[in-house]
């Protein structure tokens, strides 16, 4: 562990594979959250798979492989993928998912014929655009990270300028079009910051990858919080981890490629969010679900030694567990016992002899409690 | 044309209609792109397989790639079935986590055999025919042409002998469960021959291009027409289609051959796009612009009835100030009202305009729709 | 209009004009050449059958959907240049529940509507947005998760939401679907307050029984308006059998001897 944070500082190449990691994992995270929140997590993907065709027309027409070009081109083939998708799902009777589909597959198609097709001219062979499918973290330079934060810092910068119309957006848009806000173009505005933090992260993780970036920090986020600010906070918060972390884990190992190291480690955010997450985990409502279910059983026992002893002249009179077994027969009878022990340790109950187990004073008060509760509860 | 190009078209033709069969169930069943999921996620399944069997030609590769699919389906489901996360983003939150698995296991432990991440994406069809099948010392043509043969006439016989349940389920899921069949099971079975489909084709196409020739072609027939059998048929056509003349484009450019399929599949659905015969641009362009006119021509019946008898009625039918109570522009008003008289649902009478018998008649029978 | 006129506008001008509305979708016709007057404080209910196009109406003539003919006038003028007068309350099911945003928050947002591009909502935003809560009976909520209320409680924070845009004129589009009987009077009083203090208010509704009884105008809606007018003069037995056909008969509603309709 100390070692890892050394070579964070220490280790030229580490450092700036983390830091970038860390950047894009932010932008994505904050941006993601919109996308998930908007129904579009799979946007993502089809604007990843998109860019490829920019990305190495970009090459071609420029010649140059400097990640500025690159990213310009991806940004514009993104955005025009993005594009082709909303005009087939107006236009057609086909659903968004189809046209996604289409965009995304057809687009890296292309993208693929462009690749050979370069490959083959005698500059290219030192391109290594296809570095773009995987992501190639080990490449980054000092210099990609800080455009990477400009870019990004601009697009976070906007997020926030912009917090309640986007916010409005997403929840509402057609009340906000009844206020005079733009909706049409608040969404262009929305979508094009998205497109930028997919390309900025390609040159990380990769095509195929990217779409984890913009979804699990959004949704592993979700279930912390019910508040849009803390969520886009923690989205940040998670994406800068998994960047960071699957920097480290795969620089202390051979042959573990960064990007899908990072996507690992997102996940794993995603599983522990989902199962540990107060409130919305799934752990929680599981043991809220046993304890309610103890609660009944608890309950139900108390009110049958109730009615057996509003039966007899002595209400605290002691009576057998085999009866209390026989009138929980619908369940099979187990977990008497268990349950007479627990309510005991009320002092509800008292066990009189081997078998045999009476109401205390409290517990008539108790039961009649529960009673009444039960009787006024139809909501 | 040789003996070499004919196998690779041949076995090109038969990956695109064995993806196209199953590819209009999940256009019309909305869930295209689980196609995407799943041919991501059956890497992490052939990677466990050549693990354990050490052999990349060994059919349980196949079934293990199979089973992933369908745990991709089985882990998207349960995530969204906790109503934690919306279907979309689980779908994108679990192949990205197997993709990676697989890619991870790739680069530590198979990085010598030939198995690598970029065939596995990208496919190299060119190749494919160098692989030969032989029984008894008899060449029996590619191995993947085999493969593919048999996963095609699996295809064909599914949706033949679940025609009526595909149909129904799709269409209808109540209706479905209410006659006694599980559109679950239904789902799940489409889902298999999915992944199936998707690992047969992937050393050929690689999985992102199997999304493709599932998709594309199917949500091209759909724009051509409403019934299920001709949609089928179609969808057959135009991957076949894309395929041959990908291939063709390819051995022209000297470029990927799965790339090239991908693109005429999306050019062959752009032309569509623009020529449908109702579905198709210039046939909706066209027929907006008619409908306008005579749209607008029964409105101006309508009004004109609207007022009739009423004394605003003279300020409402004025030639002079109608385009002010139509909301039209002038030069458009005036086009509508001359039409209107060409036709004779209106006359001009002291720059007023009436409506004739069959104007009126046009009126109540816009209104009665 | 200065500041002081947008608060308080002449009243004897109609509250919302609609002329020639005309809209389409796909080039089939779902509203034909509709006009509406509706009058400055009254409560008017927009009714119909399925597919009448009310809701249609309602967002035609807030310019959320493109007419392809018809005019809007608020208070005399031109909508765009009115809208702060308006107000409008979408039907509950457009929206996800389970967006992570409080029940006070969704009230604040009536609020953008008076910001500039820049500027963020302010401390009286806020004071305001919990009144509005208050008004509702809702303050005991303003930091609950929305997908935590019921389904007439998030009724009645679309309710808070339209009240803190301050407006002169409510289209509401079906506020009454799907909430208890106590929502349903909590409603009721609260447009008959708006109305007292002289807003207008228009209903899109779907229970004709409760017509007379909570409305004071309407508009019998089925593609092309049937009728419009006050309750009393207007919703008669055959002005629902215009409406909605020979269904009429089904709706359980009995004629008076005035031939208007009251409830059984």
């Amino acid at each position: 562990m100390f070692s890892f944070a050394s070579d964070l500082i220490f280790d030229y190449t580490l450092r700036t594979v983390a830091m970038g990691s860390a950047v894009l994992g932010m932008v994505s995270g904050v941006l993601g959250c919109f996308a998930v929140l908007r129904r579009q997590s799979l946007l993502g993907d089809a604007i990843s798979h998109a860019a490829l065709p920019g990305i190495v027309l970009a090459f071609i027409l420029t010649g140059s492989k400097s990640p500025m070009v690159l990213i310009l081109g991806a940004a514009v083939a993104g955005w025009l993928g993005t594009l082709k998708i909303i005009s087939i799902v107006r236009m057609t009777r086909i659903k968004y998912d189809s046209a996604m589909a289409i965009v995304l597959s057809v687009f890296f198609g292309l993208g693929l014929v462009l690749l050979t097709y370069v490959q083959k001219t005698p500059q290219a062979a030192q391109a290594g655009l296809d570095t773009f499918l995987f992501g190639q973290a080990a490449a980054i330079l000092e210099r990609d990270v800080i455009v990477m934060s400009i870019v990004g810092a601009f697009g976070v910068g906007l997020v926030l300028l912009f917090w309640n119309r986007f916010k409005i957006l997403s929840f509402d848009p057609e009340f906000g079009k009844s206020l005079g806000l733009p909706i049409p173009l608040l969404e262009v505005l929305l979508t094009s910051l998205l497109v930028i933090a997919i390309v900025l992260g390609l040159q990380t993780v990769g095509v195929v990858l990217m779409s984890a970036m913009v979804v699990a920090p959004a949704a592993s986020a979700r279930q912390w919080t019910d508040r849009l600010g803390m969520m886009i906070f923690l989205s940040a918060v998670f994406g800068a981890i998994a960047g960071i972390g699957g920097a480290v884990i795969s620089s202390s190992a051979q042959r573990l490629p960064t990007g899908p190291t990072i996507v690992i480690c997102i996940s794993l955010i995603f599983v522990v969010s989902l199962l540990l997450a107060p409130n919305r985990g799934l752990i929680w409502s599981w043991l809220r679900f046993r304890r309610d279910r103890k609660q009944l059983h608890l309950d139900a026992v108390l009110c049958d030694l109730y009615s057996l002893a509003m039966h007899h002249d002595n209400r605290h009179h002691a009576h057998s567990i085999a009866v209390l077994r026989t009138m929980r027969s619908d369940r099979g009878g187990g977990g008497v016992l268990k349950s007479l022990e627990e309510l005991e340790k009320f002092g509800w109950v008292t066990h009189i002899s081997a078998d045999n187990w009476a109401l205390s004073a409290s517990g008539i008060d108790q039961a009649m409690k529960v009673a009444a509760s039960i009787g006024k509860q139809p909501e | 044309m040789s003996t070499l190009q004919f196998e690779i078209q041949l076995l090109a033709a038969v990956v695109a209609a064995a993806c196209a069969l199953p590819g209009v169930f999940l256009v019309l069943r909305k869930t295209a792109l689980m196609s995407d999921a799943i041919s991501h996620s059956i890497l992490l399944g052939i990677v466990l397989a050549f693990f354990v069997t050490g052999d990349l030609s060994s059919p349980w590769l196949v079934l293990a790639a199979a089973a992933t699919g369908i745990l991709t389906v089985v882990l998207a489901e349960s995530i969204n079935r906790t109503g934690l996360v919306r279907e979309d983003a689980s779908i994108g939150l679990v192949f990205p986590a197997l993709f990676s698995l697989g890619v991870i296991l790739i680069s530590r432990y198979a990085g010598d055999v030939h198995l690598d991440t970029d065939a596995v994406l990208l496919g190299e069809l060119a190749f494919a025919p160098f692989d030969r099948y032989e029984l008894f010392g008899v060449d029996l043509g590619p191995r993947s042409l085999a493969v593919m043969s048999g996963i095609l006439i699996l295809n064909l016989g599914f949706i033949i002998a679940f025609y009526k349940e595909l149909k129904i389920a799709t269409f209808d899921p109540g209706l479905a469960a209410a006659l006694g069949f599980s559109p679950l099971i239904i789902n799940y079975a489409l889902m298999s021959v999915v992944s199936v489909t998707a690992v047969g084709a992937f050393d050929a196409v690689g999985s992102i291009l199997v999304v493709a020739l599932m998709v594309t072609p199917a949500a091209t027939a759909y724009l051509l027409t409403d019934r299920l059998s001709v949609m089928i048929w179609l969808s057959v056509g135009f991957g076949v289609t894309a395929a041959i003349s990908g291939y063709w484009m390819a051995h022209w450019l000297d470029a990927s051959i799965a790339g090239s399929m991908a693109v005429m599949c999306g050019v062959i659905f752009g032309l569509v796009f623009l020529i449908a015969p109702q579905q198709g641009l210039i046939t909706i362009a066209r027929r907006r612009l008619r409908q306008r006119t005579e749209f607008a021509e029964a409105m101006l019946t309508i009004h004109l009835s609207h007022h009739e008898g009423r004394p605003e009625e003279k300020e409402e039918s004025a030639l002079a100030t109608l385009y002010v109570h139509m909301h039209w522009d002038e030069s458009f008003t005036s086009r509508i009202a001359r039409r209107a008289e060409e036709n004779q649902l209106v006359v001009t009478e002291e720059n007023q305009l009436i409506l004739t018998d069959k104007g009126r008649r046009l009126a109540e029978a816009t209104m009665a729709l | 209009m200065s500041e002081m006129d947008k608060n308080n506008p002449d009243k004897n001008i109609p509250a919302v004009e609609v002329e020639d509305m005309t809209v389409a979708y796909r080039e089939k016709p779902v509203l034909w050449d509709v006009d509406l007057v509706v009058p400055s404080g009254v409560l008017m209910a927009i009714v119909g059958p399925n597919g009448a196009g009310k809701t249609t109406l309602l967002k035609a003539t807030l310019g959320l959907i493109k007419p392809a003919a018809g005019k809007v006038l608020i208070y005399g003028r031109p909508y765009p240049e009115q809208r702060q007068l308006v107000a409008y309350v979408p039907q509950r099911g457009t929206v996800d529940w389970d967006f992570p945003t409080t029940a006070l928050d969704v009230v604040m947002m009536g609020r953008y509507g008076h910001l500039g591009w820049i500027s963020r909502l302010s401390k009286n935003d806020r004071t305001i947005a919990f009144e509005a809560l208050e008004k509702v009976g809702m303050e005991k909520f303003a930091d609950r998760q929305i997908n935590q209320l019921s389904g007439g409680q998030q009724q009645r924070i679309f309710l808070a939401r339209a009240l803190v845009q301050d407006a002169q004129i409510y289209f509401m589009d079906e506020p009454f679907q799907g909430v208890d009987a106590t929502t349903e009077r909590a409603i009721i009083d609260l447009l008959r307050d708006l109305r007292s203090s002289g807003k207008t208010i228009i209903v899109v509704h779907h229970d004709l029984q409760s017509v007379p009884e909570y409305f004071d105008w309407v508009t019998l809606l089925n593609v092309r308006k049937i009728a419009g007018g006050p309750v009393d003069e207007v919703f008669t037995e055959k002005n629902l059998r215009a409406a909605y056909g020979g269904r009429v008969g089904f709706l359980g509603l009995t004629l008076t001897e005035n031939n208007s309709v009251k409830k059984d």
